[in-house]
């Protein structure tokens, strides 16, 4: 076990820790945090797989951008707080738990039966000219047609958003 | 013209539709259509006839009319044969002397077209059967017949007695017809054919194997007891009698209860390949006759002695056939549809000025209605058997026959000798019996003084015709069964031919007339003065009983069939058909409805509950896809 | 490190998000869920690329548009969302079930 698998099994510890408490926690604020802590440690872990630019615009868009939009939107929504209000019936919790669970597992047997004995070989992190090359040469257009998507969605959440 | 007999059925069907639809705004009620349409056939009949003594031969016309597949077709066909012949005559000269007689009989009837309309129904049907060339036709006039039955006897349903009866003469019959229709199976997958000549073929060339013959034989016998009223299926032709008079001189004496007879004489071959069967025929026309005879003995209704009188004479017929005697049977048919008609019409005159049925409150008629009381003497000496009358003729060929196939060692009747030695004794004891009750009826209702409330006087003109004609044939037709020429030739086919006219057996003759003369002695010392204060037979109060309660069987067809079934069986066929039948029906409905009240909720609106259900089914393929296609 | 590792971490955070998703009844939860189920994907992208390593790092831009995507889509889901308290006063989306029987 050498250091970086240490250091994922530490990340991937508080990651899906924290993504526990984001589901579960009682006040919404409190999930919103928790998310933060699930992000991060996300990112951490790109950093880990030879990702550092996709660590750095995680934190930015998803822990800088997202999380405020979240966070505004639960300011705005006037979001209440209790066990009550946020989950929905028993019933439908023990549902959802056997439906996770069922797709853990799934996921991970066929994962398991797939990958089980590959390994990430030791690499040096991706350089970002390397990253950028490969966006502006092979992957313009999609990347063009997210530009696009973008401009549209923010057009649309204002449109959607005003009051009148 | 043989081969317009197919016209006379089918105008009698033409008049029964046109008296249906518009014969209430003819002028007299459309009675006019019906009688042109039985003349019309009359008249052919009697062409065909008279070209079948010239020595005509049959003829035959089939089409086909359905397929029914496996090798089966179904033809419309007609044979016309001499037996045919002679049963059209028959039957479109009562028709029509019927028919003649209604007009005046049921003047003023609330239902006089329908009236007119269901005879002619009826008269197309019996025709039918007649001249059928399959067994699957005559079993669709039978039933035509069956069904003109109920109705007619049923014409005055306002009192329930009535449409009891038309009810119990329906059921009857259709109990002896299941077995018919039964046989008639039995015989179309035995000769791959419905029809009659290619049966008859069948069973001579021994292609059908005797056992078949023998249980077809047999089942369609069943059919010829419900029509024909033998012992056990002969309760409903005295019940039979609550319908107007006319339609029991018709059908209830000379034409639906002979098409019984009228079956197995045209079955005759198969009947002769199973000799067995034959016993059980003469059997129980033996026993029908004597027990008939009994019962005519101790009514008061007038019509009721004479349908016991019908009951007894076909059984004669029946034993005719019984023994071998294939023409003797169809001639007996033919006299006797003569002096059965005429006596039906004549009480029926009778009835209709006394306004009374029943003989205890007539009596001394012969002076009140004088040609009504000499045409019904000519009947009921015919019925005797009084030589030169035509009754004679035909019940003295029958005995004849019954001697010869008993005691005269003729050995070729398929019968059993000792079966036709107790067809010939029960015969003469019926000759007696039938002498006596004849006997006893005439001088009740013609003899000694009026009893009754009413004023009787002479029936109207167009009562009496028909019955003056049918007097002079009960008179005159027995002379068709003499000479070369005779009805036995007349009705001879290749399967039977005929056996040259029947020898004169003189002793037989004077036993017979012997017999009868001393039936009607005793009758005449025992009446002459009247009904006497209590019946003779009452002095035997046992057998007084017996014969009152018809042997008690009427109590156990009741007790044991009847409330059977519509205590028992009736009420639970209904409970299945409300609950299980109509249950599976509008369950399916119904379920259907629950099952849609079940499943709505899957449409909940609920965002997660799709969410949830995708989820579920991403596993579910996935699971699917890999273990099916390949792990 | 085996593949395992990230594989495993993406498919529980996965399944939490999707518990999250079924579970959770106010709307704003439901969408942070949503983002949770968007890392995962993305974690099992870079982990692919990193165990594949092909010249078009094929992966790791894929994970940039998904992250550019779950952007909008926030955007887009919190607009939706505000309007839906605006016209019932609460963000229940069990109560939200107008496409109902």
């Amino acid at each position: 076990m050498n250091g970086q698998e240490v250091a994922f099994l530490i990340l991937a510890v508080i990651g899906g820790l924290a993504g526990l408490l984001v589901v579960t926690s009682r006040n919404v604020v409190h999930a919103a945090l928790y998310l933060v802590v699930a992000l991060a440690s996300v990112a951490g872990v790109y950093l880990l797989l030879a990702a550092p630019f996709v660590a750095f615009v995680q934190v930015i868009i998803y822990v800088g951008a997202i999380v405020v939009l979240l966070l505004f939107g639960i300011m705005l929504t006037r979001a209440p707080v209790g066990r009550r209000v946020l989950d929905n019936t028993l019933r439908a919790r023990v549902g959802a738990f056997v439906v996770g669970a069922g797709l853990f597992t799934m996921l991970t047997v066929f994962l398991a039966g797939a990958f089980g004995s590959a390994r990430i070989s030791n690499q040096a992190a991706t350089a970002t000219a390397a990253l950028g090359e490969s966006l502006f040469r092979n992957y313009v257009l999609p990347f063009e047609a997210v530009s696009v998507l973008l401009l549209a969605a923010l057009i649309g959440a204002i449109v959607l958003a005003r009051r009148d | 013209m043989e081969k317009l007999a197919w016209l006379v059925p089918a105008l009698p069907l033409v008049a029964w539709a046109v008296l249906l639809l518009v014969g209430k705004r003819l002028p007299g009620g459309g009675a006019a259509v019906g009688i042109l349409a039985v003349a019309v056939g009359w008249v052919i009949s009697l062409a065909i006839l008279f070209g079948i003594i010239g020595g005509a031969d049959a003829y035959h016309a089939s089409t086909e009319w359905a397929p029914i597949g496996a090798g089966f077709d179904l033809p419309l066909g007609m044979t016309v044969d001499g037996l045919a012949a002679v049963m059209l005559v028959v039957v479109t000269t009562i028709s029509l002397l019927v028919q003649l007689y209604s007009v005046s009989y049921m003047r003023g009837d609330e239902r006089y077209t329908l009236f007119f309309a269901n005879l002619s129904l009826f008269t197309a049907g019996m025709l039918i059967v007649v001249l059928a060339d399959n067994l699957l036709l005559m079993l669709f006039g039978w039933e035509i017949m069956g069904v003109c039955s109920y109705f007619l006897i049923g014409h005055y349903w306002e009192d329930v007695a009535n449409a009891r009866a038309a009810v119990k003469a329906f059921l009857t019959t259709r109990v002896g017809d299941l077995g018919f229709m039964a046989g008639i199976f039995v015989f179309a997958w035995a000769a791959r054919s419905f029809e009659i000549q290619r049966i008859i073929d069948g069973v001579e060339t021994g292609e059908i194997s005797s056992t078949t013959v023998t249980l077809g034989a047999a089942l369609l016998f069943c059919g010829a007891i419900g029509k024909s009223g033998q012992f056990p299926l002969h309760t409903w032709l005295p019940d039979a009698m609550a319908g107007p008079t006319p339609v029991s001189a018709l059908i209830h004496a000379a034409t639906m209860v002979a098409a019984g007879v009228f079956l197995v004489a045209r079955m005759y071959p198969v009947f002769e390949a199973s000799g067995s069967v034959l016993n059980e025929i003469g059997i129980l026309a033996s026993i029908t006759m004597l027990i008939a005879a009994l019962l005519a003995l101790v009514q008061d209704d007038i019509k009721r002695v004479l349908a016991y009188s019908t009951i007894s004479q076909l059984a004669y017929m029946m034993a005719a056939l019984s023994v071998g005697g294939y023409s003797a049977g169809i001639f007996h048919l033919f006299t006797h549809a003569f002096f059965k008609a005429l006596l039906f019409l004549a009480a029926g005159a009778i009835i209709h000025t006394v306004h009374s049925n029943n003989m205890s409150e007539m009596g001394g008629l012969a002076r009140a209605m004088p040609v009504t009381f000499v045409t019904f003497l000519v009947g009921a000496l015919a019925l005797t058997g009084i030589a030169p009358l035509a009754g004679f003729w035909s019940k003295d060929e029958i005995l004849t026959d019954a001697w010869n196939a008993g005691f005269g060692g003729a050995g070729e009747a398929a019968t059993s000798q000792t079966v036709a030695q107790i067809v010939f004794v029960t015969g003469m004891v019926t000759a007696f019996l039938t002498a006596l009750y004849v006997g006893r009826m005439l001088w009740l209702t013609f003899g000694a003084a009026y009893r009754g409330q009413g004023h009787p006087h002479e029936a109207d003109a167009a009562m009496l015709f028909p019955l003056v004609v049918l007097a002079v044939g009960a008179a005159l037709a027995g002379f068709v069964g003499l000479g070369d020429n005779s009805i036995a030739t007349w009705i001879q086919t290749e399967s039977l031919p005929a056996h040259g006219p029947v020898p004169l057996n003189v002793g037989l003759i004077v036993a017979t007339t012997v017999v009868a003369l001393a039936g009607l002695a005793v009758g005449t010392a025992l009446y002459r003065r009247g009904l006497p204060e209590h019946e003779y037979l009452e002095r035997l109060p046992l057998l007084w009983k017996t014969l009152q309660r018809k042997y008690f069987l009427d109590d156990l067809y009741e007790q044991g069939i009847v409330r059977a079934v519509v205590g028992a069986l009736a009420p639970a066929t209904y409970w299945f058909d409300q609950r299980v039948i109509d249950g599976v029906v509008n369950g399916a409905g119904l379920g259907t409805r629950r099952l849609a009240r079940g499943l709505r909720y899957v449409q909940s609106g609920q965002a997660q509950w799709y969410a949830a259900a995708l989820f579920i089914g991403v596993i579910g393929l996935a699971v699917l896809v890999t273990q099916v296609i390949g792990s | 490190m085996p593949l395992m590792y990230p594989l495993v971490f993406a498919a529980f955070l996965f399944s939490v998000g999707v518990y999250g998703v079924l579970a959770r009844r106010n709307a704003v939860m439901v969408l942070m869920s949503i983002e949770l189920m968007l890392n995962a994907v993305n974690v099992n992208l870079v982990a692919f690329n990193a165990y594949l390593r092909d010249q078009l790092v094929s992966g790791q831009v894929f994970a940039l548009f998904v992250i550019a995507v779950a952007a909008a889509e926030v955007g887009i889901g919190l607009a939706i969302v505000l309007l839906i308290f605006r016209n019932r006063e609460t963000v229940n989306i069990d109560e939200v079930d107008l496409l109902r029987w």
